[in-house]
């Protein structure tokens, strides 16, 4: 019973972070049609910049709380910030034309990569986060890593803004009219265009809150890390249905509960490819994913 | 005309392979271009490398450019061959021909089921499609639960079982004549193909796929018959990898390896036979040779801001291909084509995310 426990709080952490990156991939995908390969780098950023500022610039703050705090803080911007660029450079100037833009992303991730492998080197990093988050909490017996805790409740706040922000602000609005039948939405007179930078940072942001819980749930930080994130939030993206944040959601606990069951009563490894498996099934019973949103299959 | 279609459907290529294939019999050196002089093992191994990646480009294309299946997971084939094949000769002990003979026909029926699967889904969500089966294979391959792979130390070929003249430093013109012979090969059966009468039918489905549906055939079949061509194609020159470098490494696997090919094709120019080739080729050199440059007196007279990037040479790699994206959509055969759309741009119906989302009143 305990096992089970913490192997369920264990997978949903790791849902937690399945689905930050994949609602921002979710959401770039069903407004712009991009499947956006550089969102692993968006990853590494936010992880690397939160690694770096805590110990270059808030060295000098005494609490370790907060200075990973301001650290963190710091990774969540920078991502932002780098992912509004990425659109406003590399993606806008090749405007609907879908297949570019993802080439451009892929071209985008592999040369990331290898500039951080060439600046920090390829060994992964030791992420410095409070002590606290390696302490463990007793649940009806089973002893669970704090991280765990942090991890579900960021993704769950997360997942709330998102609706929030989707269902009860303008831009959130013209976001999901856009994802449903953009073309309307520009004959109605408005620059969809605008909301592409949006959903690019707000996706920026997204992953870069799952890089910081990367390094926490991981302890360290490394340059690969980003690109085997991605796969699953992949994979997630798929089964729960292209352009759908719920569907998302669902899918990235049913993805993380999968891998940490199997992994462990089958043998390390199972988990992994059991996922691909369901994958597989999903596409031959429901080829729209479980949402069933319109994206990617023929009618 | 008759003459002109013998000029160049065979004897152009012929030509060009007959010339390549001197290589091991010059001995002297191209100074800058290969350290040491062009029939050095060392040379051969990379020129070896060289045509073989131009080949498996063109197994890439004949998907990619030709039929416009964005897949992402084309790396799982060729790690089919690297990896069955050389499993059956060493941990099976298992004559090297079966072996070779099973890999084939392992990957023919793979390719087949997970095609049949992947395709029910098009565009975009193929592309994640392959590359979580393509991820599964990594998988499997890394945690090796049968003690077939041997994970990460990779697996050395048992050389007692491959054919001598493949075997040993000195073998090196073989392996570079066999690599060579794999991509007349692959040349000569993905221009069969192309031009036959289902090859008109990719070449369709990548123009417009509805019109093919219209015209009463069934796309998916036709698809299914490029993506198996395409990957059994893959398999061989993994085979062909194996016994280039003795042995299997994870390297074949990494989701990133497909990528690569994407990129070689690309850059040579997507739906182009030459591109693809060229294209393989030269990234497979620039990858090599860029690591000298990066560590050349020029660069390291560079500040270090600026030198770091110049070190590695997947960033300029990258930052090129990206640039190409830009500025030439059609690669570096696309410069021949006096206007007509080429490479990516001619991908730009069969790989859309989905027809609702970009109608066609926004190209204006």
């Amino acid at each position: 019973m305990s096992t089970w426990l913490l192997l369920t709080i264990t997978g949903l952490g790791l849902g937690a972070m399945y689905f930050l990156i994949a609602s921002g991939l979710s959401l770039i995908y069903g407004l712009m049609g991009v499947l956006n390969f550089a969102h692993g780098a968006f990853i590494t950023v936010g992880a690397y910049s939160t690694w770096w500022t805590e110990a270059h610039l808030f060295s000098g703050v005494h609490s370790t709380v907060l200075r990973f705090l301001l650290a963190a803080l710091m990774g969540l911007v920078v991502g932002g910030v780098f992912a509004a660029l990425v659109e406003l450079i590399l993606i806008r100037p090749l405007y609907n034309r879908h297949i570019e833009q993802v080439l451009v992303t892929v071209g985008l991730s592999i040369a990331f990569v290898a500039l951080v492998q060439g600046i920090w080197g390829t060994d992964a990093k030791a992420f410095v986060v409070p002590p606290w988050l390696h302490d463990t909490t007793t649940v009806a017996g089973a002893h669970i890593p704090n991280d765990r805790w942090v991890e579900i409740a960021t993704a769950a706040v997360v997942l709330g803004l998102l609706q929030l922000f989707l269902r009860r602000t303008r831009y959130g609005l013209i976001i999901r009219a856009g994802v449903e039948n953009r073309a309307m939405v520009q004959a109605l007179g408005i620059d969809v265009r605008k909301a592409f930078t949006l959903v690019f940072a707000v996706g920026g942001i997204a992953a870069a809150v799952a890089g910081v819980l990367s390094g926490v749930y991981f302890n360290v930080v490394g340059p690969d890390d980003g690109t085997s994130l991605l796969i699953f939030a992949f994979i997630v993206v798929v089964i729960g249905g292209l352009g759908s944040i719920g569907g998302s959601a669902v899918a990235a606990v049913v993805v993380g509960l999968t891998q940490q069951y199997t992994n462990y009563y089958a043998s390390s490894g199972v988990g992994d490819m059991v996922v691909v498996l369901l994958l597989g099934l999903v596409l031959l019973a429901r080829p729209r994913g479980l949402a069933g949103a319109v994206i990617g299959a023929r009618a | 005309m008759m003459q002109r279609r013998l000029l160049s459907d065979w004897l152009v290529p012929l030509a060009v392979f007959g010339a390549l294939a001197v290589a091991p019999a010059l001995s002297f050196s191209i100074p800058k271009v290969f350290d040491q002089p062009i029939s050095s093992p060392g040379t051969l191994q990379l020129l070896a490398a060289c045509v073989l990646f131009g080949a498996l480009a063109l197994t890439y294309d004949l998907q990619f450019g030709f039929t416009g299946l964005l897949s992402f997971g084309h790396a799982l084939y060729i790690a089919i061959g690297v990896y069955l094949s050389n499993i059956a000769i060493t941990d099976w002990h298992w004559n090297f021909w079966v072996a070779i003979l099973f890999t084939m026909g392992a990957a023919f029926v793979l390719a087949n089921v997970l095609g049949f699967v992947s395709l029910r889904v098009a565009g975009i969500a193929f592309a994640m499609v392959t590359l979580a089966f393509a991820q599964a294979g990594a998988v499997l391959a890394l945690k090796d639960p049968h003690h077939w792979t041997h994970g990460e130390e990779g697996l050395g070929a048992d050389y007692t079982k491959l054919p001598h003249a493949f075997v040993g430093i000195l073998n090196t013109k073989n392996l570079y004549w066999l690599a060579l012979a794999f991509l007349a090969v692959v040349f000569f059966i993905v221009r069969w193909a192309v031009e036959s009468s289902p090859g008109r039918v990719w070449q369709a489905i990548r123009e417009n796929e509805q019109r093919v549906e219209v015209l009463g055939m069934r796309p998916q079949l036709y698809k299914l018959q490029a993506f198996v061509l395409s990957s059994t194609l893959a398999a061989a020159g993994g085979i062909v990898y194996m016994l280039l470098y003795s042995g299997s490494t994870l390297a074949v696997t990494a989701p990133n390896f497909t990528l690569t090919l994407l990129l070689m094709v690309v850059i040579g120019g997507a739906g182009s036979r030459w591109g693809a080739v060229l294209g393989g080729i030269l990234y497979t050199y620039l990858n090599d040779r860029l690591v000298a440059v990066g560590s050349s007196s020029t660069v390291e007279g560079l500040p270090h801001a600026l030198r770091t990037p110049l070190e590695q040479p997947l960033f300029l790699l990258g930052a090129i291909f990206i640039l190409i994206v830009f500025f030439l959509p059609g690669g570096i055969a696309g410069i021949a084509s006096r206007g007509r759309p080429t490479g990516l741009r001619r991908l730009q119906e069969a790989i859309r995310p989905d027809p609702t989302l970009s109608a066609p009143q926004e190209e204006l």
